[in-house]
């Protein structure tokens, strides 16, 4: 039986054991002493803590936006801690960060909301206490839920691409295949409609001849991608793709089926493979976004809040810019090596 | 040492009585056949009040068959199966049991992690009076005190603790718990499967203890045992089995440990017993329990 | 303690050591409870903002759905089996109910509807196990990936808002003292681990649950009916699954198809760190009440000394297997 596995002689592991978590968690605990007043918009005095709530602690694009918010906390000789959701979609995990925060006495917190219905009550609650909340990169809805959003402007981006890709098309008539993330994210809904508009073409148009829900991941980007090849490989010439994961896999079933010279591949993200994949060819192009100065304006909003009470407001696009290899006259862009310099992960 | 059984001179033949007492549990004519495979080849089996009965054997010889087919585990061919003069069929351990049959297994079928009581009255907890009880309410109280007393009366005194769990008792007391269990609730036979097998000397010598407590107590044992020394400390009759049937039953003060030994193994024949036949005998040679 | 035999005569202090693991093994609950106490005494130590009812209550609030749904998957855990999709089940509920209510049907009766759906899938979770004999991993595996689906199909991906009122009800809060905050839920979740803890110990019923989990060959020679017992545990779970996916809705009034991923094995987290053990057969609710509130308590607590929540995963993984490590060590018989 299970029971006569081990003969080593019981000591007290569990006890040890988390004795030693919570021994290292203390010895490399940040200062954070002094308890934060908590007067909204009073004259802070010493180091000022900020929360930083992402969707996940994994994907690239967050870390560029925690690191780049922790660089800009640290530069003041403030104090920034980041949490994050399981995954996309944990609203409940960020509820409880943002509960935390409020907690440990932040000045603000800086969130890029899963789901921006599912966090409000917590966002209210803690606006309730005088902690001003800003969200970066993903608009709550309403939007006005938080002071102020720093974000790229998505249907902007989108836009972008749409121009770019009608250039390049010139008269040929565009045969579209969409790789969307899913029917509930703004993100998806608003990078999606702003392409279309930049290619000329009204929402329902018989020119798309696949979409397919990703999730912005690679794996099943690619694995519908084929699938959709099935249908339509001889006729597809345009490939939109709401990231560069999702482009990858889609330019790899393209790749298996010997169709990457006749379909323009293009994405939105600007994170550092993509503009690699830029540069390579497998993309015509891609948008990139600025997370870091997402994260620096909201840690700096942050700031100011707490030394002069002042809060951000409205939204404020951080920027989008066209990284491709071949420009068309009449939209700016930037060449890959410029890209190189400013991308993410 | 309890030999309240009247003993008549010489070994019981196969139909022959003891005294003039009833038996407890007859069989008679028994047969289970797996295919070409006979486990069970015309069996009769007797058991009287208050006595200690071994059923001897070498492996394969279908002790195993035997006593399931008396408990109900399996369902014999042919053959009749007495309780107290009346006939039986059982279907179940479970229908066996609620006759007043119980059986300490070789495993004990006790759950380690719970604690001596609730392993006494696994499956037939006490419950409480009235609502309480429908709603499947343990009274604890009763149970820890019907077990405390059980052990009481069965002398073991080495557990102190009604509330610890089996899994911290020592092999022997584990034994006494599944003993103790069958005694509570058997109120006709007891049947213990190799009840020495895993044990010591010392802890051995408890169990034997335990089990001349309950035959003398009227409950009638039977004790599957290749522990000679073990049968011929507590048997009152020793029920040797071969070849898939009794070949024959003989008395401890009659007999030496290598006669008994001898009779197993076929080698040598069992005075009185002239039944035995050879060419039958030979289908049951590969049985398998 | 009181069970060393007169045999035992070895070196004192191996006889006390073995004292020591024998009070652990009998009562599983220790360990968990002196690593809860020791998170608090570290917690309020080093830090100025943990130690506080505002935050105790918080902690609580935040365990409510996890420790929930850690309540069914420690009855499933206790007869040796484990259930994958109990968060899975629950996030069907929060659509149901919210579907069923933006529909037209009364709060009520879909909160009803919605327990009853929750039973369902997991009765037939423990009929696939007891009928078709198949191991509860692979069952609930394929269950979480078949509600996962279910799920998505009936939201069409997409999240809906809660109604206000009784959906939501388990959100509000009562203030004790005009201070100490519980909310409806807390109190749910409350009643939902008192029942469960009397059910457990003091009934016919729960002594088979722990014997069928620790000696399934034992409890059947007793006469218990193990296969109708394993389908009355699944089928109870399958109801607190129910309660839980209401208390989901009161902590974030949203039905999102993609909510609880990680449900599933954060329950698991909790019960094992409460102390019940994977092979079945011991521990309990008490434990997993502890196991559900270490977890909530090492977040918030190292969330306060300013950790990033990378370390605070980390630590929970650690805590895991050192709760795993130390039942194996504890069950080994002396």
């Amino acid at each position: 039986m299970n029971r006569n596995l081990v003969h080593r002689p019981a000591g007290m592991a569990l006890a040890v054991v988390s004795l030693a978590v919570l021994g290292i968690s203390a010895c490399s605990t940040t200062k954070t002493s002094g308890p934060g007043s908590s007067a909204a918009g009073a004259a802070q005095k010493g180091p000022i803590k900020i929360g930083l709530v992402t969707k996940t602690d994994t994907n690239p694009y967050f870390v560029k936006l925690r690191e780049s918010a922790k660089a800009a906390a640290q530069k003041q000789g403030d104090s920034l801690v980041a949490l994050a959701g399981k995954f996309d979609g944990d609203n409940a995990g960020q509820v409880n960060a943002i509960e935390d925060l409020v907690q440990q006495g932040v000045k603000g917190i800086l969130i890029t909301p899963s789901n921006s219905a599912g966090v409000l009550g917590a966002i209210k609650t803690a606006q309730d206490k005088g902690v001003v909340v800003i969200a970066l990169d993903t608009a709550t809805t309403p939007a006005n839920a938080v002071a102020a959003t720093y974000a790229t402007d998505n249907e902007q981006a989108g836009k972008l691409l749409g121009q770019y890709v009608k250039a390049t098309l010139g008269s040929t008539k565009p045969q579209i295949v969409m790789m969307d993330l899913d029917p509930s994210a703004s993100v998806g809904i608003q990078r999606h409609n702003g392409f279309l508009e930049g290619m000329g073409l009204p929402l329902k148009t018989p020119d798309i001849i696949g979409t397919a829900l990703t999730q912005g991941d690679q794996t099943k980007a690619q694995s519908a991608m084929e699938n959709l090849l099935q249908r339509v490989g001889n006729q597809v010439n345009v490939v939109y793709d709401i990231n560069e994961p999702a482009a990858r896999g889609a330019y790899q079933a393209l790749k298996e089926k010997g169709l990457t010279g006749k379909v323009r591949v293009g994405a939105i993200d600007g994170g550092c493979q993509g503009v690699q994949d830029v540069k390579a060819g497998h993309f015509v192009a891609t948008v990139m976004q600025f997370p870091k100065k997402m994260a620096e304006d909201g840690v700096n909003a942050v700031i100011e809040y707490a030394k002069s009470g002042k809060k951000p407001s409205g939204f404020i696009d951080t920027g989008a810019m066209l990284i491709t290899d071949k420009p068309v006259p009449g939209l700016t862009s930037k060449d890959t090596t410029w890209g190189a310099q400013n991308c993410w992960g | 040492m309890s030999t309240q059984t009247v003993q008549t001179p010489g070994p019981a033949a196969s139909s022959g009585a003891v005294g003039d007492r009833t038996p407890v549990m007859t069989a008679r004519g028994l047969v289970k056949r797996y295919g070409h495979v006979t486990a069970i080849n015309g069996c009769d089996f007797d058991l009287y009040p208050g006595e200690v009965l071994a059923v001897v054997g070498d492996n394969g010889a279908g002790k195993s068959s035997l006593i399931k087919a008396l408990t109900g585990a399996l369902t014999p061919d042919a053959g009749t199966v007495t309780l107290d003069g009346k006939p039986v069929a059982f279907h179940s351990p479970l229908e066996a049991r609620q006759q007043g049959i119980e059986t300490v297994y070789q495993t004990l079928a006790v759950a380690p992690a719970l604690d001596i009581a609730s392993n006494l009255f696994l499956g037939r907890e006490i419950r409480r009076e009235g609502l309480l009880g429908s709603l499947r309410l343990l009274d604890k109280k009763a149970m820890r005190s019907a077990a405390r007393k059980e052990l009481n009366a069965l002398g073991i005194a080495t557990i102190q603790d009604i509330t610890q769990p089996v899994e911290t008792l020592s092999g022997g007391q584990r034994q006494a718990v599944a003993v103790a269990r069958a005694a509570m609730f058997g109120s006709k036979v007891v049947i213990m499967d190799e009840p020495t097998a895993a044990l010591g000397v010392r802890e051995t010598a408890q169990v034997l203890e335990l089990i001349k407590r309950i035959s003398g107590r009227g409950l009638p044992v039977v004790l599957i045992s290749h522990d000679m020394p073990a049968v011929f400390e507590v048997a009152d009759r020793i029920h040797v089995h071969r070849l898939g049937r009794r070949a024959g039953i003989v008395e401890p003060k009659n007999v030496s440990m290598s006669d008994v030994v001898s009779y197993i193994t076929g080698a040598e024949e069992i005075p009185g017993t002239h039944d035995a036949d050879p060419d039958q005998a030979a289908h049951t040679s590969e049985v398998a329990p | 303690m009181t069970t060393t035999t007169s045999s035992a005569t070895g070196t004192l202090g191996r006889s006390r050591a073995d004292g020591v693991r024998r009070t652990f093994a009998r009562y599983p609950v220790l360990g968990p409870t002196a690593a809860l106490v020791l998170a608090i005494i570290v917690f309020s130590v080093s830090t100025t903002t943990f130690f506080n009812i505002d935050n105790f209550s918080l902690i609580v609030q935040q365990s409510v759905v996890i420790g929930t749904l850690a309540l069914g998957q420690t009855l499933i855990i206790l007869t040796a089996g484990i259930d994958l999709a109990n968060a899975a089940i629950a996030v069907f509920g929060t659509l149901l109910l919210t579907r069923l209510t933006i529909g037209g049907t009364p709060s009520a009766v879909a909160i009803l509807l919605g327990l009853v759906a929750c039973t369902v899938v997991a009765t037939v979770s423990g009929l696939l196990v007891t009928r078709i004999k198949l191991p509860p991993f692979i069952v609930t595996l394929g269950m979480l990936a078949v509600m996962t689906a279910v799920t998505n199909l009936y939201s069409g991906g997409t999240t809906y808002p809660v109604p206000d009122g009784l959906l939501t009800w388990l959100g509000t809060s009562l203030y004790l003292f005009g201070r100490v905050q519980f909310t409806m839920g807390m109190i749910l979740a409350a009643l939902l681990f008192v029942l469960m803890w009397f059910v457990l110990s003091k009934t016919a019923w729960g002594r088979h649950v722990y014997a069928v989990g620790n000696e399934p060959e034992a409890a059947r020679l007793t006469g218990i009916h193990i296969d109708r017992t394993l389908v009355s545990v699944y089928a109870v779970a399958g109801v607190i699954y129910g309660f839980a996916a209401w208390m989901a809705l009161g902590r974030t009034p949203t039905a999102d198809p993609n909510a609880y991923q990680t449900g599933n094995l954060d329950s698991i987290t909790a019960v094992v760190i409460g102390g019940t053990s994977l092979f079945g057969g011991r521990g309990g609710v008490v434990g997993t009440i502890i196991g559900a509130l270490i977890v909530a308590i090492l977040r918030s607590g190292l969330t306060q000394m300013g950790i990033d929540s990378n370390y605070q995963n980390l630590a929970t993984g650690v805590l895991v297997i050192a709760a795993v490590a130390f039942d194996q060590a504890t069950r080994r018989r002396g």
